[in-house]
Formats: C-alpha cells, structure tokens, sequence
C-alpha cells in the first residue's frame, strides 16, 4: 500500500490535445488536482514569417498574414495594409467604400472569430449543442468570405490602398440579411449556456485577473474590457473610418470567464450593428486609391491601358518602395491589440517586420490565472483567453 | 498632453540619456542610451501614465554601428497615447537591463528577442529559447542569418 505522500505529480498537457486550441504544450505541476505550477511551451507552429517578410515585397507579404491567426485572416490583412498605407502615407488616399468594405469584413472576421470561440470553449466545458449551432452560423460567414475572395479561410482579400475586388453584385443584401439574423442567433446560444447552472459552476469566478495584473502582464482585447478597463482601439485610436459608427464598447467588472463570454457575446451584437451601418452608408464608388505608383491597378485596365501594364509590371516584378522610417500600427482584432511595427530603409522590402499577436501576450497571463486553482479551470482558462497559435508562433 | 511635452519632460529629468527624437507619420520615437533604461521606462510608466508596454523587439542594422536596436512600444491607456523608445545595443557587447520588472509583459517580449535576435537581457528571471527549439544555435532574425536556414543552398526559383 502506498503510504499518504506529498510528492507533486508533473503532467504533460499537449501539444497534441484537443483543448489546447492548436500545438500549445502546457507542463502542470500539480498537487492533487491543484494546479501548482503552469509552465507553457510555444513555437511548435513557428514558420518564421517575419524573417520572411524581410525577404519579400510589400505586396506579397499579405498573404503571409492570412496564416497567423488563421480564425481571423481578414483582421490580419487588414493590420498590414494599414500599417504599409501609414508608411506610404497614403491614409487620407484610401476611397470612402474600400474603408467601409473593410469595416464590414473585419467586423464579420470578428464574430467569425468569436463564433470559433465560443464553439470551443463551450465543447471544452462540455456543452456540446452549442458548437454545432456556432459552426451554422460561422459556414455563413465562410462562404461570404468565399463569394468576396475566392478562399474560405485564407482570405487575402485587402491590397494596399483599397480591396483586391469590389463586393459581387447582390452580396451586400446576403450580408445585411446575416447580420439581421445575428443577434437572434446570439440569444439562441445565451438560452443554452446564460443560466445553465453547470455552465455557471464552471465559469463564475474561474481564472480571475484584476485590471492592474492585467495590464501589467500587457492582455489587451475583450480580456481586458472583461476586467473593467474601458479601452477599444476602434473607438480610441479610430482607424478606416470606424469614428463614423455608433456602437458601444462594453465593459464588465468581475474579471472571471463568464464576464469574458458575456462581453464577448455583447462585442458580437454591437458587430452586427456596425455591419448593418456600414451597409447603409456604403455608396458606390472606386476601390482602390489613386496613387498609381503603389497601387496594383485594375485587372481591366491591365490589359487595354498601357500605363497601367508599365505599372502593374514594376509594382509586381520590382515593388514600391516606401520613405526610410518606422510605424506601429494597432487594430482591435477580435482576439486583442494586433500591431505591426513597419521598420523602412527605403527600399522594396522592408527592414523589419515586427507583428505584436494578442494571443501571445495573452496566454503569457495564463501561469498566474491557473496556479492555485484546479486543473478542470486550465481548460476554462485557455478557451476563455481565446488563443490561436498561428498568431504565437508566427 | 502633446507627444512634444512628453518628449521635453524626459530630457528634463535625463538630459545626458536621450540622443534623438524623430517625428515620422505623427509618431514619436525618443532614442535613448540603455545605460538607465530601467530608469527611463519606471518614470514613463509612474510619472506619464505608459502603464501597457505594447511590444518590444530588436532590429538589426549589420554594418552599422551599434548594431542593434531595442524598440520599446508604449501606450497609455488613460490618454490613448502612443510613443516609441529605441535603445542601441553594441554587436560585442550585446546585452541590455530587462525592463520585466516594469512590465511583466516584457516577460515573453525579451525570451522572444533574445531567440530570435541573440539580444541578452541581464537579470531577466527566465531567460530560455520561446520560439525556436531549446538546442537550436544561432539567432534567425540576425541580417546574417540565411533565409533558408543553416547549411542549405539558397532557393533558386523554380526550374521548369
């Protein structure tokens, strides 16, 4: 008979596991079932792309960005070509309806990003219903994401100074339909999760993490607006036009995984409104910017307008080539901040890229959100931190 | 406050530390030695509210001298206010005071950019490979870093 020790247990969680949300390896030191220490590996899924980059023009980097937080691709796409059009300093350039296109892509990118999210933090948990009403509702926004560019997941759908492509004919109705079932839908998954006690035992007070932690461990995104700090880049430090919208950014104060699928339910309802503003305000009008040197032309003009080959063959063979200096550019991406930091020697390629994931400095919290608590949380914690590691590793 | 202010408050209370300032699409970026980094970053944070460090990274300039750069990317979330902080780093000397004991998030950021760039960060509280695999030699964001990895000839392009 073993006698009664107190010897900790070390557990290797992952990288193969299907709650970990992709190759992420957690090594828990656990005493009982008492998380003692959390110690997380990353970098199985790194393919290098900011060394990359650096090696690559401006242009063909935006498929590269596809790649990182892959749930989210169109939010990526479109932190990269803000930072190029700041760099350029082509801001002010950018046409009224490539602005609100984009807002209406990002914002479906968000609740496509949510939906995954929300899908798999309650399978974790064990509500299984729930996933398959979110996978639904996200093969919506998939196969819009394939009418606008062609690919389901791997977008690449925004260009420096504008979009690849106009919206085809008739899709504007399918987006505002979608976005009007939207918050029907959002009720629906409230009904099987809000006041489902299980759901609540499992959620309510687990992984708390005050402002101040919070913010010094850098959690940026629906993480830190769950811990009460009233910040949201698109209302703060507005971009493509988002000053224009009247949405609200909520906030909650108990810090806990159910504040964090609260508000992230609440970001989703204020996305649908964004959509079916952008909608009303969408006019037609061109899509790219006119600024001939930087700006790929339009496949038609291609082929019947010599200047315009002159310039898509020197854009395309040899690539534009941006002031020297240095940029940081934040979006509110679904997950958090996501910023690139744009470093410019003048030439075609740029000198460094420097891309800020949010999931990465999110899940650096996770070790202080665990420890001391049970081991059935770390599940809870690691989908309420809603982490992708295609963004980690990069 | 304007990024002006900010800029002049510093070289207030360390005139001998900051060595430029360049303006560039309405961003700040403050140069300073890294002597009395820790220094520089505890008075951002306490005495101008830049309590979130957003992102801190290396970048190589091979051939110049020094030859890296530290990048400290701020914000301050009372203010909405960005700014950036650059420190230089000498290739024989290549080290640095971890600011982790400003912002834990510095944490990751510095593991990150000793990996990738083969910066130091003295007294860091765990300084090990993040990214690459723990027995991997080199440091790949170098300038003299094949693209292509250690020990491969370069992609020529396609063949056919």
């Amino acid at each position: 008979m073993a006698a009664n020790t107190t010897e900790t247990m070390t557990i290797n969680m992952g990288p193969q596991h299907p709650s970990t949300h992709g190759v992420l390896q957690l090594i828990l030191e656990l005493d009982g079932e008492i998380v003692q220490k959390a110690t997380p590996h990353i970098g199985f899924l790194h393919r290098g792309v900011e060394k990359l980059s650096e090696h690559r023009t401006y242009h063909q980097i935006i498929p590269l960005t596809d790649r990182l937080d892959y749930l989210a691709p169109m939010s990526n796409n479109l932190g990269y070509v803000l930072a190029v059009e700041k760099l350029l300093g082509i801001t002010d350039d950018i046409p009224e309806r490539a602005e609100r296109v984009r807002v209406i892509m990002a914002e479906l990118t968000r609740l496509k990003s949510h939906l995954v999210w929300l899908a798999c933090h309650a399978l974790d948990i064990g509500a299984m219903t729930v996933f398959l009403y979110c996978f639904r509702e996200r093969e919506h926004i998939t196969d819009i994401y394939e009418k606008v560019s062609g690919a389901r997941m791997t977008s690449n759908y925004f260009r420096v100074g504008g979009l690849s492509e106009d919206l085809p004919e008739g899709l504007d109705s399918e987006i505002r339909a979608f976005a009007e079932s939207m918050p029907a839908h959002i009720d629906e998954y409230e009904g099987l999760l809000t006041g489902n006690r299980i759901w609540q035992k499992r959620t309510i007070g687990v992984g708390e993490i005050s402002a101040e932690d919070a913010i010094d461990i850098g959690i940026t995104g629906p993480a830190l607006r769950a811990s009460g700090v009233d910040w949201d880049l698109r209302r703060d430090n507005p971009y493509s036009g988002y000053e224009d919208y009247d949405f609200e950014v909520p906030v909650r104060t108990n810090c806990d995984t159910f504040d964090r699928y609260k508000l992230r339910l609440d970001e989703m309802r204020q996305s649908s409104r964004i959509i079916l503003q952008a909608l009303d305000k969408l006019k037609p009008g061109p899509i790219l910017a006119d600024c001939p040197k930087v700006v790929l032309p339009p496949k038609q003009d291609v082929v019947n307008n010599i200047e315009s080959l002159i310039h898509h063959f020197k854009i395309i063979t040899e690539g534009f080539k941006p002031e020297a200096g240095e940029i940081y550019q934040g979006v509110e991406a679904p997950k958090g901040e996501l910023g690139y930091y744009l470093v410019s020697d003048g030439s075609t390629h740029p000198f460094r890229m420097k891309i800020r994931p949010p999931s990465f400095v999110n899940l650096q919290a996770l070790p202080q959100m665990v420890e001391g608590k049970l081991l059935a949380d770390v599940i809870a914690v690691i989908g309420t931190l809603d982490i992708v590691l295609g963004e980690i590793d990069r | 406050m304007s990024d002006k202010a900010i800029v002049e408050k510093l070289k207030a209370k360390f005139a001998s530390e900051v060595l430029d300032v360049v303006e560039f699409r309405g961003e700040t970026t403050i140069t300073v030695n890294k002597g009395q980094i820790v220094d520089i970053c505890t008075f951002m944070r306490d005495s101008l509210g830049y309590n979130l460090l957003c992102d801190l990274c290396g970048v190589d300039y091979m051939g110049q001298s020094p030859r890296f750069m530290v990048v400290y990317n701020l914000y301050n979330i009372t203010t909405k206010q960005r700014i950036r902080i650059k420190a230089p780093v000498a290739e024989e000397n290549a080290n640095i005071d971890t600011v982790s004991t400003v912002w834990s998030t510095a944490n990751w950021h510095e593991r990150e950019c000793w990996d990738l760039m083969g910066i130091n960060f003295n007294n860091h509280p765990d300084m090990r490979r993040i990214l690459m695999p723990a027995d991997w030699e080199g440091h790949p964001l170098r300038k003299d870093y094949p693209v292509q990895g250690p020990d491969r000839e370069p992609y020529q392009g396609r063949l056919s």
